[in-house]
This record gives C-alpha cells, structure tokens and sequence, in this order.
C-alpha cells in the first residue's frame, strides 16, 4: 500500500476555500453538483468569491448567500427547469460581476489554464456581445500563411476546484458513472489543487476493471481531498445512482423571491449533510428519484 | 396531402426540411418542435442523420418524446457535451434552437433582456454556445411566437448567436463557416435568401397573408418570389408523428388550444 490517504470531510473542504479565491464548480447545470460542499460552504463566513462553473443552483446558491463577487460563466440553468431564479434575481440586481462567455469558450479557458498557456485560440466569440461585453478578451493572429485573426480566449486558473464522482478511493482515484463525465477533468485541471465529494468511497480493487477504468476521467494527482457524500448532488442528479428531485428545485427555486432566509434555515444553517439528507427524504427516497429524461 | 393537421404538425414538417442535405451531420434540436422535427427528418428523407437520445448517447433510431414506458434507446454511440464542443469546430452539425429575440441580421439571443448589460431587466440563461455554434456550423430556428417582441426592431439585446451583420463581423469579412439556414414560425416560414442574406419569406402557412407576417415582424421581410403555401404535412408524416416520434401527442401543446394547420376561412 502506498500510505496514502486523502479522506477529509465536506467540512473541511469548505474550510479551504478562502475569501477572494477563484473557484471551479464540477458538473453541469441541474446534474452532478457538489452539493453538499456547497452547503458547508454556505456555513462559512467565505466571501467575495469568483466562480467558474457550467452553472446550476451551486451558483444561484452562492448568489443568494451573497458570497459571489464575480461569475465566470456560459449559462446558469437546472436544465429541466431552465431558467435559476436565484440567478436571475442576482443578475437582475446588478449585484455580481460576470464573465459571460460561450460554454466553449469556458473549456478552451480551463484547457489553456490545465496546460500552463495564457490562452488558446478560437474562433468563437468573433461577432457576437461576448467580445463588447469582456473587452479584456484580446485576439490574435496567425504566425502562418493563413494570418486569420483568432480569439485569444485567455486561461482561466483555479484556485481550487471541487467535483462530485459516484465513486472515489482514499488514493483520490475516481469514477464518474453516468453517461456524460462534462467538464471536470478540466475544472480539476485548471486549479492549484482539486478536491472530490464521492457518492462512495471504495477499495481501490473496485476500479480494477478495463471497462471501469475508461470512466475515470480526473488523475489521481489533480486531487488534494476526496470526501465521502452519499446523495452528496442533491437535488441535481447523479446518474446512475439517482435522478434530479424536481420538487424540491422548484421549491428552491420559488424561494428566490422571498424565501430564501426559510430555505437557509430549513436545509442549510448548521444542518450537517446526514441530517439535510433526512430532511429531503432519506437515500432510499433519492435513490428512487429517476433519472431525468431529456 | 392531409388536409386534417394541426399548427404544430405543420411548423414540424416545415421544420424538418431544415436538415434536408446535411447526410451524416449532428442534428441538435433543442426544444420539442426542433426534436421532432430531426426525427422526422431522420426517418423520412435523410436516413444517416446523427442524433442523441437527449443526454450523451447516440442513438440508431429518434427516441420518442415524453415518457418512455418500456422504449429503451438504441444506442449507436457517445456523444458527450465535449465531443459535442469538437464536432461543432468541425463543423458536422446543425442546431436548431428557439431564441428569445432574433433581429434582421439572424442575430440570436437568450441571455438577457432590457435594462443594462451590468442589470439587465431580465435576466435569462447566458449565451450558452450560441456563439460557437452560429460561427462554426448550420443553424436553424422555430420560434412558435412570430411577433415583434421576438423578430425585433433593433439589434438584439445581446448577440450570442452571430449573424449576417457585417459592422460585427471581425476586420469586416464574412466568418467562413456562418450559415444560417431556415427559420420557422407559427405563421411562415423564412430563410436568409434575401439580398445580402436578408431574411425572407418563401412559404406562408395556410390562410396567412404576407402583410400579416409583415405586421408582426420589426423589420422588413424580403419576399421569395415564388412564395406560396408551406406545403401540407403526408399522410406518412402524420403517421410518423403519432406512432413513433411523439406517441403521447406533446406536439397538442406546443399551441394554446391545438389550432389547425389551415386556418378556418
């Protein structure tokens, strides 16, 4: 055995992160979220946060809780419900900074940030209000006969990133089941160092498998920390292992208007991620939540 | 020709020649008319149409809308949101997607409306990949509301999605792979054939008129000059529809109250 071992908790993930830090959010709109390390990240006193993220309600959580400075961004949605209210009313305030960009662009950002260089190039962007509106995004041309101007879609760096697998070893190997692993080898990548929230963590003998092995997408050295967070997404999804709890994104997302102190207080402030777990339902409960349907 | 067909079986046919031509290319449709509209496309005349089951599977055959029951997906392949990213830059795809507001330049948007960039009055999703796509592949678009609020007077009011407007276009040249094709609404059907990729009507659904289509749009239409009915959904398409691609008739909702394809004179 090697010794290592990198288990930590949600908590102590959370405690990482420090006030002004850029942060990278795995997975994708309404489907495999951190959530629960967006929970105990909304129990700190963390703030002026910038964030990167294929955004869901991780980011209109964040929004809500007032610990966003500036939003690196595509799109924010819970792809069955497509518009995030506590998003939209934060977007509608002028309360936060934005970086939007195309969502191509984002991975070309991360892509530049996890292979060491200041940018990539790209035609994306060119004659659309991506470039008006982030006149920090400079082009740049061809060395080559073609001399095309392209969009130099600069590098964007992490200081930390957090990704939420299905399964996950003390090792910091990791698996992704579900059909589609996104963003997050390049969200873990980009960052200075990477943390795992896991549904399970597991022998490393569990990945001893060929068909296995080509759904671990994240090396093992990307990763710091992984904790175990059973139903960790909720309410986004995590396929194979549970759907997305629809009821409660839309609860959530009426809460934006004026419930947000109640939604705090009823699933966030001080309720530790087993005891948030009771109170959605239990993991048998999620576990029979299907799986959305597109 | 059927003659007993709805508004939203029409803009699905209508729409399905959007994909016509394109062989092997990526059909993504987002939203049910786009959907079924590739599907029925897929089924009827473009065969090696490539489509996902909605998430990150290929699939050899259109899954059908709306619950599934026992229907498994027949899965050909992966396509996952980054190889989606690297088919787009290839350019073997076409989207279809409904905007919020499209301006006369095809410019597309679903990121903001009103109010200021900094606040805008409402917000939306984000430009999602609307600029990747507009600049690297085919795109079409249904927009089940033909109105001045959708087809807008001004620019939109925030481009994502690129257009024929040279003032935008980098050092003024034309981006070589911007190819906006079809565009589909609950009056008409319209394409960017006009001068200088002007918009303009080629086919006007049963019992509309060109002033009509006009009188709701921000801009002025060009008109094809050969402009007639947008043909009648086939019986076979019909059938498709009902037995295959939508048998839980979603479609029956895409219009307040399921109107006809031919308006009552």
């Amino acid at each position: 055995m090697s010794g290592i071992d990198k288990t930590i908790t949600v908590e102590a993930i959370a405690a990482q992160v420090q006030s002004g830090m850029t942060i990278g959010i795995g997975g994708w709109g309404g489907r495999r979220k951190p959530m629960a390390f967006i929970r105990a990240l909304l129990n700190t006193d963390v703030r002026d946060l910038t964030v990167v993220a294929y955004g869901g309600p991780d980011v209109g959580m964040l929004a809500s809780a007032g610990k966003l400075k500036k939003l690196v961004f595509g799109f924010v949605s819970m792809d069955t419900i497509p518009l995030e209210a506590h998003f939209r009313k934060a977007r509608q305030s002028g309360a936060i900074d934005v970086m939007e960009v195309d969502e191509g662009m984002l991975q070309l950002g991360l892509k530049a940030a996890a292979a060491r260089l200041p940018f990539l190039p790209t035609r994306v962007g060119f004659a659309s209000d991506v470039l008006t509106t982030n006149p920090e995004i400079k082009t740049v041309r061809s060395p080559y006969a073609d001399g095309e101007e392209f969009v130099a879609m600069p590098a964007l760096p992490l200081d930390l990133a957090v990704c939420h697998v299905n399964e996950a070893d003390v090792l910091g190997n990791s698996r992704i089941s579900g059909p589609d692993p996104f963003f997050d080898e390049w969200i873990c990548r980009a960052a200075d160092v990477a943390y795992l929230t896991a549904e399970r963590v597991v022998d490393t003998a569990a990945f001893n498998d060929p068909m296995i092995a080509l759904q671990m997408p994240i090396e093992r050295s990307l990763v710091q920390g992984v904790a175990e967070a059973r139903c960790g997404a909720h309410p986004t999804s995590c396929g194979p292992d549970y759907g997305m709890d629809i009821a409660h994104m839309q609860a959530y997302n009426a809460a934006a208007k004026d419930g947000w102190d109640a939604y705090v207080a009823d699933y966030i402030a001080g309720v530790g991620h087993a005891d948030y777990i009771g109170k959605v339902g239990g993991e048998a409960a999620i576990a029979q939540l299907p799986l959305p349907v597109f | 020709m059927s003659n007993d067909y709805s508004l939203a079986e029409l803009c699905i046919c209508a729409s399905a020649e959007a994909f016509r031509g394109e062989g092997e290319r990526l059909a993504t449709s987002i939203g049910l008319v786009p959907r079924l509209a590739a599907g029925l496309a897929k089924l009827t005349f473009e065969p090696g149409l490539m489509m996902t089951d909605g998430e990150a599977y290929l699939v050899s055959e259109p899954v059908p809308v709306g619950p599934r029951g026992d229907y498994q997906p027949k899965i050909e392949g992966l396509m996952t949101y980054e190889r989606v990213f690297d088919i787009i830059y290839k350019g073997k795809r076409q989207a279809m997607v409904t905007p919020v507001q499209v301006d006369r330049y095809g410019q597309m948007n679903i990121s903001a409306l009103g109010g200021t960039y900094e606040q805008p009055k409402t917000a939306l999703l984000g430009v999602r990949g609307y600029p990747g796509n507009t600049i690297s592949n085919a795109n079409s678009m249904f927009l089940p509301s033909h109105d001045k609020r959708t087809f807008v007077e001004g620019e939109v009011d925030m481009v994502g999605g690129i257009g024929y407007n040279p003032a935008r276009w980098p050092n003024g040249e034309r981006p070589k792979h911007l190819d906006l094709r079809l565009i589909v609404t609950n009056l008409a059907v319209m394409d960017f054939g006009g001068a200088d990729n002007a918009i303009r009507v080629v086919s006007l659904h049963p019992g509309v008129t060109f002033d009509e289509v006009q009188d709701n749009t921000g801009f002025a239409l060009q008109k094809a000059e050969d402009l007639g009915d947008t043909p009648a959904p086939t019986d076979a398409q019909l059938a498709l529809l009902a037995g295959r691609l939508d048998p839980h008739n979603l479609r029956a909702g895409i219009f307040k109250d399921n109107p006809p394809g031919r308006r009552a004179a």
